[in-house]
C-alpha cells in the first residue's frame, strides 16, 4: 500500500509539468487552432527566469574586510551582493534564498511579452496555412530560442535551488499512519504539486466565471458566430496565447530547482506534452491535464523495480505505448469533444 | 533515355554529372590559398552529403508526394545503421550484404511502423511517427543495450566472430570495410598545380547507389503510383468517396522512404563502421524535414540541394572563428570591425544551429517551396523582363 501511494506521489510532480504544459499547448490549439512546437521553448525560458533573476539578485561588488585576513595576511575581499547592502544581511539573505519564488513574480510579465511578440510576430500569419507549416514554422523557432538561450547561458545545466526552508524531504507518511520512514518526500515537489493544482484551477475559473473567460469559451465553441456578435474575438485569443505562455513558463520556474535547467529541457519534455495532449483529447482543457497526471503517475509506476524485472524498460516507453493504444483505439482521446481534429 | 522523358533525362544528367565530378567542383580553390577552408572536396563531407540526398530523397517520396509529415524518420536511419554493423560483425566487412540487410530491416521496421501511424493522419500521424521514433530511441539506450550497446554506440571489436573473413588483421588490428577487396576508406589523391583532388572509393560507392536512388525516385514520381500519391495529397476523401482504399499506397509510399532511410543508415555505417542511439533522436528527423524543406519538398532536386546545402554550411559555419572573421572585416576601421564581428559572432561556430533556425523559419515564412521556387521565382523575373505577354503563361503553380 505504502508503495503504491509513493509512485503516485513520486508521479505527481512531472504529472503536473506535463499537465501544465499540456493545458497551455491546448489553451493555443483550442482558441487559435495553432499546433505550437515551441512551446516546450516557453517552458525553457520559463526556467530560465528563474536562473536570470538569480543571478541579477547575486550581482555584488567587492569591499575589503579588515576582520578576515587570508592565508598572506592580506585583508580579505569579500563579495556583497548589492541586494544584502540595500536591504542588510538578513533580509537580503533571505531574498536571495528566495529567488526561485520571486522569480514567478519576474516570470509572469516577461512570458506574456513573449506570448504576445509571438503570436503578433509569426503565429498571426499562420492561422490560413495548413497544420504542417505550422509545425515547422514553430519547430524552427524551437530551435533559435533555444540556441540564443545555450548562447547566453551555456550548454551545461545551470543548479537553481529551492529556497533552504523547502529543501529537504520530509515523512510523509507518518502523516496518513504508515510506519515511519515508508514514505519520503522532498518538500519542493508538495510545492510544486500545489502550486501547478493553484495554476490550473485559477486556469479553469478564469474561463468558467468572468466574462472574458466566458467569450473565450464561446469563440472556442464557434468563433465566426461571436465575431459576428461584434466581439473583437482575436484580441481575446492574442491575450489567450499571452496566458497560455504565461503558464508555460511558470511551470518551467517552479521546475528550476527539480531538475536544473538546460536549453534542451523544453524539446524533452515538448515530445512528452504533445503525446499528452493527444491522449487528453486534442482541445479539451481537462482531457490535458487529466492525462498529464496519468501519465506522469504511469511513468513512475513503470519505473517501479517488480514491474521492471517483469517487463524490461518498460518505464521507457509506457507513455508512448499508451499513447499509441489511445490513438488507435479511440482517435479523439480521453475526453476530446467529437468531431475535432478526429481523423 | 531510361524511360523519362527529355527534362529527366537532363536533370538526372546533370545530378550525376554533379556527383561524379564532385571532387573537382567541391574543391575550387587552391590548398595554400586562404579560401582554402571553403574547400569541400574531401571524402568524409562529400560521403555525408551524398548519404544524406538519399535520407531526403526517400523522404520526400513521403512527405512530398502523400503530404504525411513524419517526424520519427531518423529511426529507419538508426536501424539501418544498427543491422548494418551487426553484419560486419558476423558475416563479413563486405559493405553489400550489410547495406542489402539495412534495407529489408528498415524497410520491415517502417512496415510495422506504417501499419500502425497511417491508420490516422494529420498531426496524429506526427505525433504517432515521434512517439514511435523516440520509443525505438529510448529501447535502444535502455533495454536492448546488448544489440545496441547502449550508450557508447555499436562498434566493431577485435573478437567478432566473422564468419566470412578473420576477426583481427595479421598486425592485430580490426579489418576495414570493403567491396571484394576495395577498401572503402582507401582514397586516390591528384595533385594540380595548387589543387589536390581527392577520389575517394567509399565517396564513389556512395555516389553511385544515390543516383541509382534518385533515378528510381524519379520514375516513383513520373509513374501512375506516383499520382496516386498526390492525389491523396491534393484530397485522401474525394479518393476514398470514389471507393478507392488510399491506406495501401500510403503503405508502399512509407515503406519505400523507409527503406531509403535504411539505405542510407547503412552507407553511413559503412563507410564508418559504428552505430549510436544519437541517429534516432528526434532532432535527427527533424533534420531531415529541414532538408527537405529547404530545398522544395515535392520537387525532385530539392531534397538533394537542401541536404547538400545544410551539410556544407554546417561544417563551413562551424569551421569559422573570430579569427577568421577578423581578417575578413579588416579593411573596416577598428571599432566598425569589432562591432561587426561581435554581431556576427552568435551565427557562427558553434551558434551554426541558430542560423539553421533562422533559416528555416524565413523559408517555410517567405518561400514554402524552398530554393527551387527560389530558382524559380529568380528565372521567372528574368522571362519577363525578356518578355512581358510570356508571364501569363509562365505563371505555373509551385510544385504540390
Amino acid at each position: 500500500m505504502d508503495a503504491i501511494l509513493l509512485q503516485i506521489l513520486n508521479g505527481l510532480d512531472k504529472g503536473s509539468a506535463y499537465a501544465l504544459i499540456a493545458l497551455g499547448l491546448t489553451l493555443i490549439f483550442g482558441t487559435l487552432g495553432v499546433v505550437n512546437f515551441a512551446h516546450g521553448a516557453l517552458f525553457m525560458i520559463g526556467a530560465f527566469c528563474a536562473v536570470t533573476l538569480q543571478r541579477i539578485l547575486n550581482l555584488s561588488y567587492e569591499v575589503v574586510d579588515a576582520t578576515q585576513t587570508d592565508f598572506l595576511g592580506n585583508p580579505l575581499k569579500v563579495k556583497v551582493p548589492y541586494v544584502e547592502a540595500w536591504f542588510g544581511p538578513e533580509m537580503g539573505g533571505s531574498i536571495i534564498d528566495w529567488s526561485v519564488p520571486l522569480a514567478i513574480l519576474f516570470a509572469i510579465p516577461v512570458m506574456i511579452f513573449v506570448g504576445f511578440a509571438m503570436e503578433r510576430g509569426l503565429i498571426k500569419h499562420f492561422y490560413k496555412r495548413p497544420h504542417a507549416d505550422q509545425i515547422l514554422v514553430t519547430f524552427g523557432l524551437a530551435i533559435v530560442l533555444q540556441e540564443v538561450v545555450k548562447y547566453f547561458y551555456g550548454a551545461n545545466p545551470i543548479p537553481t535551488g529551492a529556497p533552504e526552508a523547502f529543501r529537504g524531504s520530509f515523512d510523509f507518511g507518518v502523516l496518513l499512519g504508515f510506519d515511519p520512514n515508508a514514505i519520503i518526500y522532498p518538500y519542493w515537489r508538495l510545492i510544486y504539486f500545489g502550486f501547478a493544482a493553484v495554476i490550473i484551477g485559477g486556469v479553469f475559473s478564469f474561463l468558467q466565471f468572468t466574462t472574458f473567460g466566458m467569450v473565450v469559451r464561446a469563440g472556442m465553441a464557434d468563433r465566426e458566430t461571436v465575431g459576428l456578435l461584434g466581439i473583437n474575438i482575436d484580441k481575446r485569443f492574442t491575450f489567450m496565447f499571452g496566458l497560455a505562455a504565461a503558464v508555460a513558463g511558470l511551470a518551467g520556474v517552479m521546475y528550476a530547482p527539480i531538475n536544473s535547467p538546460n536549453y534542451h529541457m523544453g524539446m524533452d519534455f515538448l515530445v512528452l506534452s504533445f503525446v499528452v495532449v493527444v491522449v487528453g483529447g486534442m482541445g479539451s482543457l481537462p482531457g490535458a491535464v487529466a492525462a498529464g497526471f496519468l501519465l506522469g503517475i504511469l511513468e513512475s509506476f513503470a519505473s517501479m523495480n517488480e514491474i521492471k524485472s517483469i517487463i524490461p524498460g518498460i518505464d521507457q516507453i509506457i507513455i508512448y505505448v499508451v499513447a499509441i493504444i489511445i490513438l488507435l483505439t479511440r482517435p479523439r482521446g480521453l475526453m476530446g469533444r467529437k468531431g475535432v481534429m478526429e481523423d | 533515355m531510361f524511360g523519362l522523358n527529355k527534362k529527366d533525362t537532363s536533370l538526372l544528367l546533370v545530378v550525376a554529372a554533379l556527383t561524379l565530378f564532385a571532387p573537382f567542383i567541391l574543391n575550387p580553390f587552391p590548398t595554400d590559398s586562404g579560401l582554402a577552408q571553403f574547400n569541400a572536396g574531401y571524402p568524409d563531407l562529400m560521403q555525408r552529403f551524398v548519404i544524406f540526398g538519399i535520407f531526403a530523397v526517400g523522404f520526400n517520396i513521403l512527405f512530398g508526394l502523400t503530404g504525411y509529415l513524419s517526424f520519427g524518420h531518423a529511426a529507419f536511419l538508426g536501424v539501418g545503421s544498427y543491422s548494418a554493423v551487426w553484419m560486419f560483425k558476423l558475416l563479413s566487412m563486405n559493405v553489400i550484404p550489410a547495406i542489402i540487410l539495412s534495407v529489408i530491416v528498415a524497410g520491415l521496421f517502417a512496415l510495422l511502423i506504417g501499419f500502425v501511424s497511417l491508420r490516422r493522419s494529420g498531426i496524429y500521424f506526427s505525433i504517432l511517427t515521434l512517439a514511435f521514433a523516440q520509443m525505438s530511441f529510448n529501447l535502444a539506450y535502455s533495454v536492448l543495450t546488448p544489440i545496441t550497446n547502449g550508450e557508447t554506440g555499436l562498434q566493431l571489436t577485435l573478437d567478432d566472430p566473422r564468419i566470412l573473413g578473420v576477426s583481427a588483421t595479421a598486425d592485430g588490428s580490426i579489418p576495414v570495410t570493403s567491396l571484394f577487396g576495395l577498401e572503402m576508406r582507401s582514397t586516390y589523391e591528384m595533385a594540380v598545380g595548387g589543387w589536390n583532388f581527392q577520389f575517394s572509393a567509399g565517396y564513389y560507392l556512395c555516389a553511385i547507389i544515390m543516383l541509382v536512388s534518385f533515378y528510381i525516385a524519379v520514375r516513383i514520381f513520373r509513374s501512375p503510383f506516383g499520382l496516386m500519391l498526390r492525389a491523396v495529397k491534393c484530397n485522401q476523401n474525394r479518393m476514398r468517396y470514389t471507393g478507392l482504399n488510399t491506406r495501401p499506397y500510403t503503405l508502399a509510399a512509407f515503406v519505400i522512404s523507409g527503406m531509403y532511410a535504411g539505405l542510407a543508415g547503412g552507407l553511413m555505417a559503412s563507410m564508418d563502421p559504428l552505430a549510436g542511439a544519437e541517429r534516432m533522436q528526434w532532432t535527427a528527423s527533424g533534420e531531415v524535414v529541414l532538408m527537405t524543406i529547404l530545398g522544395g519538398a515535392g520537387t525532385l532536386i530539392g531534397p538533394v540541394l537542401g541536404a547538400g546545402f545544410i551539410k556544407y554550411f554546417e561544417n563551413i559555419f562551424s569551421k569559422i572563428n573570430d579569427n577568421v572573421l577578423h581578417q575578413w572585416f579588416s579593411w573596416l576601421p577598428d571599432g566598425i570591425e569589432d562591432f561587426v564581428v561581435f554581431i556576427i559572432h552568435p551565427f557562427i561556430g558553434k551558434g551554426w544551429h541558430l542560423t539553421l533556425g533562422i533559416l528555416f523559419m524565413l523559408v517555410v515564412i517567405y518561400l514554402p517551396g524552398g530554393l527551387v521556387e527560389g530558382g524559380q521565382r529568380i528565372s521567372r523575373l528574368f522571362k519577363k523582363n525578356k518578355s512581358s505577354d510570356d508571364g501569363a503563361a509562365a505563371k505555373t503553380t509551385p510544385a504540390e
